[in-house]
């Protein structure tokens, strides 16, 4: 039951124990729950929490320690190197381009892909057809990053310039079209980093659509009505009355991308797996912890990624606590 | 987190908007030609990339390498040879049959077990007195925000050391884990405003912490259940970190993973990549359409996550 299935039934068979057994375990603890009467808090939510404490002690909190104290350690966990780690993300000129272009994806996707969010919200408000085109651009964001990356990696297909061959990607066909030269265009940095970055925004433009959309609907309407009474100019209204009113949302998006751009792997390792300088924190934690076994600096590179998040996430959670009070 | 909520009130400012609507709607069309085209111009740029490669999974192998997908428009040639050797795993050198039924083998559980565990504890913090209760409950909604990155190597030192790696259920652990903070978050801020009276009317009658949790509050549960159901569905189906690192062996690697691999082994194989794309899309793309309300309700919730 705890070997690995091979076959179809194995598996099938399997992940029926797995349920089964959870099940079990469920009912074991309200049976025991259901056999104390009256008011025995304490001893029912012991027990209905017992098993998300085990979970989240064993397989986040210990984990998460154990990397930080792991970030101190060599390439093959055994000997303490102090700080070196940490020097070498600092210092090294590869990871320093991993650096680099982590500040590229965080700084770029989150504004871009809220703008965008923002002005096609605003662009199909109350429209014909609404929903249709807002689900087009929401799409992306149900697929997984690794599908994303296969359908733009067919964007950038790159053939040789030569006169009987044509272009498949239609980037390139397009610069061809416009009279230039056929691109290698995941090869050449830094050029390729953004490139992929592009990827990210068309993924997350559908978030910050949705989210803003549901902001300018929650705008009062006799705010709207009274500004318009007044004469006030398109831009006028987007710039007073609009954006204001959705400033806390706004903040929220913005943050929130931001967090889910500094933690990205999938698009860069499926595209170009962190080769040619696209490599970005996420991706060289998995390389150098899993590829290169270089334990040590892949522990490292977690916890910088952490360090890097926490202020984020403090952030965006007090907005939310704002724009709910 | 509870972005949700703007999106709950949605439907009333919409339905109180409608009075100005069919006006403002005209008057928009009217006068604002550029606007209407930019927001074509968007879409479009949003959606070519998917059609590109859904048209090329249909077109010949040969084609594919020859010319691009726009020509198919002057010289449409339809074929679905690119799905039956994708599905062939002695073709395609990729098992896909496997690695989606692996998707699926791994995802079902893995929504199934977090589910039930927060509910529980989130029905604990929420109805239930017990000293601690507050500092257990910040320190599960920190632990929000800690990157799976840093739990990766350690948890599968341990899956090691327990003699389960390259198991399913290294996945489902992991997955399961992973979950809880935020379904408890979110299970939690929904069973709070649950009216304490009904719970109170359910336990003078005589019930027990375990009916009233069966019978008052799961049924009233269903909608926050289902979100998260269907965020952390798509969160499991659709991952490649978490699989990559638990379950990278042909035998249980799941489609992303598949995926990933055929693009580094067969990066210049179209007709392979294309049609294996939207194998691997089918199944997100379906709950999508069919449970877009909860969907986007789930996705917004959970953003944070991870």
């Amino acid at each position: 039951m705890f070997t690995t299935a091979s076959t179809t039934p194995q598996k099938i068979l399997q992940m029926f124990a797995a349920i089964l057994l959870f099940a079990a375990v469920m009912g074991l603890i309200l049976f025991i729950a259901s056999r104390f009467t009256g008011k025995r808090d304490r001893a029912i939510a012991a027990l209905y929490l017992l098993p998300t404490v085990l979970m989240l002690s064993v397989g986040l909190l210990y984990p998460g320690l154990r990397t930080i104290y792991q970030s101190f350690l060599d390439a093959s966990l055994k000997s303490f190197v102090g700080f070196d780690n940490y020097t070498t993300i600092l210092t090294d000129p590869e990871q320093l381009t991993v650096l680099r272009n982590t500040a590229f994806w965080v700084l770029l996707t989150p504004f871009v892909a809220t703008g965008v969010g923002l002005v096609y919200a605003i662009l199909v408000d109350k429209a014909r057809m609404e929903s249709f085109a807002k689900a087009l651009i929401f799409l992306p964001m149900s697929i997984s990053y690794v599908a994303a990356g296969v359908i733009w990696k067919f964007m950038y297909e790159f053939r040789p310039d030569q006169q009987n061959i044509q272009q498949i990607g239609l980037i390139n066909q397009i610069i061809v079209w416009l009279g230039g030269k056929p691109q290698q265009l995941l090869i050449d940095s830094p050029l390729n980093t953004f490139l992929l970055i592009a990827v990210m925004i068309w993924i997350q433009a559908g978030f910050a659509m949705t989210v803003l959309s549901a902001a300018i609907k929650a705008i009062p309407d006799d705010i709207v009505e009274a500004a318009r009474l007044d004469g006030v100019s398109p831009w006028g209204m987007f710039r007073f009355v609009t954006l204001p009113a959705i400033r806390p949302s706004v903040v929220v998006v913005l943050t929130t991308i931001a967090i889910g751009t500094l933690k990205v792997f999938d698009i860069v390792q499926t595209m170009t797996g962190g080769r040619f300088e696209t490599s970005v924190i996420a991706n060289e934690f998995y390389s150098q912890t899993f590829r290169s076994d270089n334990r040590g600096l892949g522990a490292a590179l977690a916890v910088v990624l952490f360090v890097l998040v926490i202020p984020i996430v403090v952030y965006n959670i007090r907005q939310l606590r704002r724009s709910e009070a | 987190m509870t972005t949700a909520a703007p999106l709950t009130t949605t439907p009333l400012s919409k339905t109180e908007g409608k009075k100005l609507s069919a006006a403002a709607m005209a008057k928009k069309k009217l006068t604002s030609p550029w606007a209407s085209l930019a927001a074509v111009i968007i879409a479009v740029v949003w959606t070519i990339p998917t059609v590109g490669l859904l048209i090329s999974s249909f077109r010949p192998q040969d084609d594919i390498r020859r010319t691009g997908w726009w020509t198919f428009f002057t010289d449409p040639l339809v074929t679905f040879e690119n799905y039956r050797t994708v599905l062939d795993p002695e073709k395609a050198g990729t098992n896909l049959p496997d690695s989606f039924l692996n998707s699926l083998v791994m995802t079902i559980p893995s929504v199934i077990i977090p589910l039930c565990l927060a509910s529980l504890a989130a029905y604990a913090f929420a109805w239930m007195n017990f000293p601690g209760k507050n500092f257990l409950f910040i320190a599960i909604f920190a632990l929000q925000i800690v990157p799976l990155q840093v739990t990766l190597l350690p948890l599968l030192q341990l899956f090691v050391a327990w003699d389960i790696d390259g198991t399913f259920w290294t996945v489902w652990l992991s997955h399961s884990t992973f979950a809880l903070p935020l379904a408890i978050y979110l299970l939690h801020n929904f069973i709070k405003e649950v009216p304490s009276s009904l719970i109170e009317a359910a336990r003078i009658d005589g019930a027990g912490h375990v009916s009233i949790f069966f019978r008052v509050l799961l049924p009233l549960l269903t909608p926050a259940l289902a979100a998260f159901g269907i965020f952390q569905f798509l969160w499991v189906w659709n991952d490649l970190l978490v699989s990559l690192t638990f379950a990278g062996s042909p035998t249980i690697s799941p489609l992303t993973v598949q995926l990933s691999n055929l693009t580094g082994t067969r990066g210049t194989a179209w007709y392979l990549l294309s049609a294996g794309a939207f194998v691997s899309i089918i199944v997100p793309v379906t709950v999508f359409l069919l449970l877009q309300r909860y969907f986007v309700r789930g996705l917004l919730a959970g953003s944070v996550k991870g």
